[in-house]
């Protein structure tokens, strides 16, 4: 256990009778960068703001480096929280603003200017610290900030979805540049974002959110390949539900009766099915496959609908019996034939497809 | 002229020819005859001689600094001191109702715009609006009443045994600084309010997460917002209580005199309305001199003020 590290011990938040943050547990190690990834809403401010002491949990602890946080301002905990807008002084330099947390603490005029400067060229924005906030562009204050928050060398970075004011080209820019600026100081980087593309590139570890609860954490490999719940599952990344009954088990592959007739898929983390459970079979758009004919295992015969040009992929919108689709394929440099009106074999890998208990979807 | 004329022009095209030609001659009546005439009347007025009726239009009637030069030397030749001290020790006295306003209601705006919230909220604002639908002498009465020798806070005073004789509050001038610094503090309020309300709560909690101190986030964050507002209050604040009249006739000691009731006492007493309006543009110009001079200290441009 270091001084970085952060446990939340069975902590709830409640608002009245509306619950935040609920029974959230985990452990943060020191020097990790951890996202917590949910959809708008889902409670990550919250539970945040709980971490850097601007509220306190209705139920359970927050432990930084084994001591609890109880009582604890904000101010005399070891984090820095970046805000959601950034809250930068706009009636302040760039300069000014980084040293904020300096002049806090008694640090002279030179001593201040000095290590502003020092804290510019680390975020490659080198003698614009004479200038006024406004003047900067998006990215630039979003450097400002990190720098800001970086001055009193705190030993935890909360950042509350820094990115999301940025186009995307800069916030692809930034994700890199945090990554980057993460590993350099050695810092425990907590970041709350809604992008899951955001939190698969820059984590080591995700927890993802839904209403409050926390679904499932694990690194972005686990997060995105062997998601727990539906929620996760359609949460990240793209992916198609098929929503069916069960009919058999077999060891890890079930057997579903879905309107496109029996598919077959892998119960993920091992869950055992009874007959006539309800379950959604999960198969990423990518793994669908075109098929010749309708012989071969986990085919099915539907109805292609339109086709997308993506530059690097096409997509294929598929439909019939109520079940919409969506297939991608890498873009080869032919143009295939176009197949939008058409009927269309198609089929997946039973071990690539998960089955997961009936439950909530993202976005439904 | 050419901004007035789009200003016609794009008000034209939004609302019709009509409307804009009503509105473009109400601004104008507005302007010249409520605002321009009158004060041209005044200043017209300030530099000529208190003239009989029949020489009014006659040889006589010419223009003259005699009104102006009165209130430095007063009638004998010297230095009018009396005068000259009752507007400086106006100034000082609005000086100091304005500072004790901003010291009241920049906590009120702070905390009605970043604290107080529904139903706390909404007393606030109502207990700040209704005294005021009582009408400004009943209120400066009222004051009278409760500053007064039997009034009640020297009843509640001598009760709990604070003190035994009655205070005058009346002529140490407390019962009348107190009464211009209620009557204004709505004007105080509003413009504070106005300029903090647009602080974005999160700095003032980025700065507590750096370790500032309560007293360091008001002066380098809330402050700094809230100097514009701050500004513009103070100057209505210092404007009103230097012309206030009002409340010094009826809650000033009878040895101080208001600068306002020198003005009163030439229009209405000596019937003299050229010296009363020479006086009152001496007033106008000193208060406009001081608020710039101030502005000039702290730094707030006239723009700022009309945000
Ligand atoms: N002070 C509060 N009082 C009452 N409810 C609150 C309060 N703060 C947050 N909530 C509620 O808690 C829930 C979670 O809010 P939170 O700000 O944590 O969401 P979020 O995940 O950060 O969303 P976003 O991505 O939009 O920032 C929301 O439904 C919100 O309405
Ligand atoms: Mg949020």
């Amino acid at each position: 256990m270091t001084t970085k590290d952060i446990v939340l011990d069975h902590v709830s938040i409640r608002f009245g009778s509306y619950t935040a943050v609920d029974n959230a547990h985990l452990t943060i190690n020191g020097g990790e960068f951890f996202s917590f990834l949910g959809p708008s809403g889902c409670g990550k401010t919250t539970m945040l703001r709980c971490v850097s002491g601007f509220s306190e949990p209705t139920e359970g602890r927050v432990l930084i480096g084994g001591k609890d946080m109880k009582g604890v301002g904000p101010n005399k905990r070891p984090t820095a929280l970046i805000f959601q807008n950034l809250a930068l002084f706009p009636l302040m330099s760039v300069a000014e603003n980084i040293a904020f947390p300096l002049e806090v603490r008694g640090v002279g005029k030179k001593d201040r200017r000095k290590k502003a400067d020092e804290l510019l060229d680390m975020i490659a924005l080198p003698g614009v610290g004479d200038k006024k906030v406004h003047e900067l562009s998006g990215g630039q204050r979003q450097r400002v900030a990190i720098a800001r928050a970086l001055a009193v060398e705190p030993d935890i970075l909360l950042l509350d979805e820094p990115l999301s004011a940025l186009d995307l080209k800069l916030r692809h820019h930034m994700r890199t540049e945090l990554r980057t600026i993460q590993q350099r100081v050695g810092l425990t980087f907590i970041y709350i974002t809604h992008d899951q593309g955001e939190a698969l590139t820059m984590s080591d570890r995700i927890a993802v959110m839904n209403a409050g609860v926390i679904e499932q954490i694990g690194d972005p490999e686990a997060i995105y390949n062997r998601p727990k719940t539906a929620f996760v599952a359609s949460f990240v990344g793209e992916t198609n539900a098929i929503e069916g009954k069960v009919t058999a088990q077999t060891g890890e592959l079930v057997v579903l009766d879905t309107p496109l007739g029996p598919l077959k898929g892998t119960a993920a983390g091992g869950r055992k099915y009874k007959p006539g459970d309800n379950c959604y079979i999960f198969i990423r758009p990518e793994q669908l496959e075109l098929r010749d004919n309708p012989a071969g295992e986990n085919a099915f015969t539907t109805q292609a609908v339109k086709a997308e040009f993506e530059g690097n992929a096409r997509l294929l919108f598929l439909g019939a019996n109520g079940v919409d689709l969506r297939l991608t394929r890498i873009n080869t440099g032919e143009r295939p034939a176009d197949l939008a009106g058409t009927a269309v074999h198609v089929g997946f890998d039973p071990s690539k497809a998960f089955v997961l208990p009936h439950s909530a979807l993202a976005g439904a | 002229m050419l901004a007035l004329r789009t200003m016609f022009d794009a008000f034209k095209n939004k609302h019709g020819l009509g409307v804009a030609c009503f509105i473009g001659f109400a601004v104008f009546f507005w302007a010249l005859f409520l605002i321009a005439l009158p004060q041209i009347a005044m200043l017209d007025y300030s530099f000529r001689f208190n003239l009989p009726r029949a020489d009014i239009g006659g040889p006589s009637d010419v223009y003259t600094l005699e009104n102006y030069a009165y209130f430095f030397r007063g009638n004998d030749g010297g230095f009018n001191a009396l005068d000259v001290g009752i507007l400086f020790k106006t100034l000082v006295a609005a000086v100091f109702v304005t500072i004790i306003d901003i010291m009241i209601c920049y906590p009120i705006a702070y905390i009605l715009a970043h604290s107080a919230t529904g139903v706390a909220a909404r007393l606030m604002v109502i207990g700040l609006i209704v005294p005021f639908w009582v009408n400004e002498i009943l209120r400066a009465f009222a004051f009278r009443i409760l500053f007064g020798a039997t009034g009640m806070i020297n009843g509640i005073g001598m009760e709990i045994g604070l003190w035994d004789t009655p205070i005058d509050f009346i002529r140490a001038d407390i019962a009348l600084y107190s009464g211009l610094t209620y009557a204004y503090i709505l004007l105080m309020v509003f413009p504070i309010f106005n300029a903090v309300e647009a602080l974005d709560r999160n700095q003032i909690e980025a700065a507590r997460d750096m370790g500032a101190s309560w007293w360091r986030v008001h002066w380098r964050v809330v402050l700094p917002i809230a100097k514009p507002g701050i500004a513009s209050g103070a100057t209505m604040v210092f404007m009103l209580t230097a012309g206030a009249l009002a409340a010094p006739q009826i809650l000033g000691g009878p040895s101080n005199l208001w600068f306002t009731q020198l003005i009163y006492q030439w229009f209405n007493e000596s019937a003299n309305w050229q010296r009363g309006s020479a006086y009152a543009v001496i007033l106008l110009l000193v208060c406009i001199g001081f608020v710039t001079m101030m502005m000039r200290v702290f730094k707030v441009s006239i723009g700022e003020i009309g945000r």
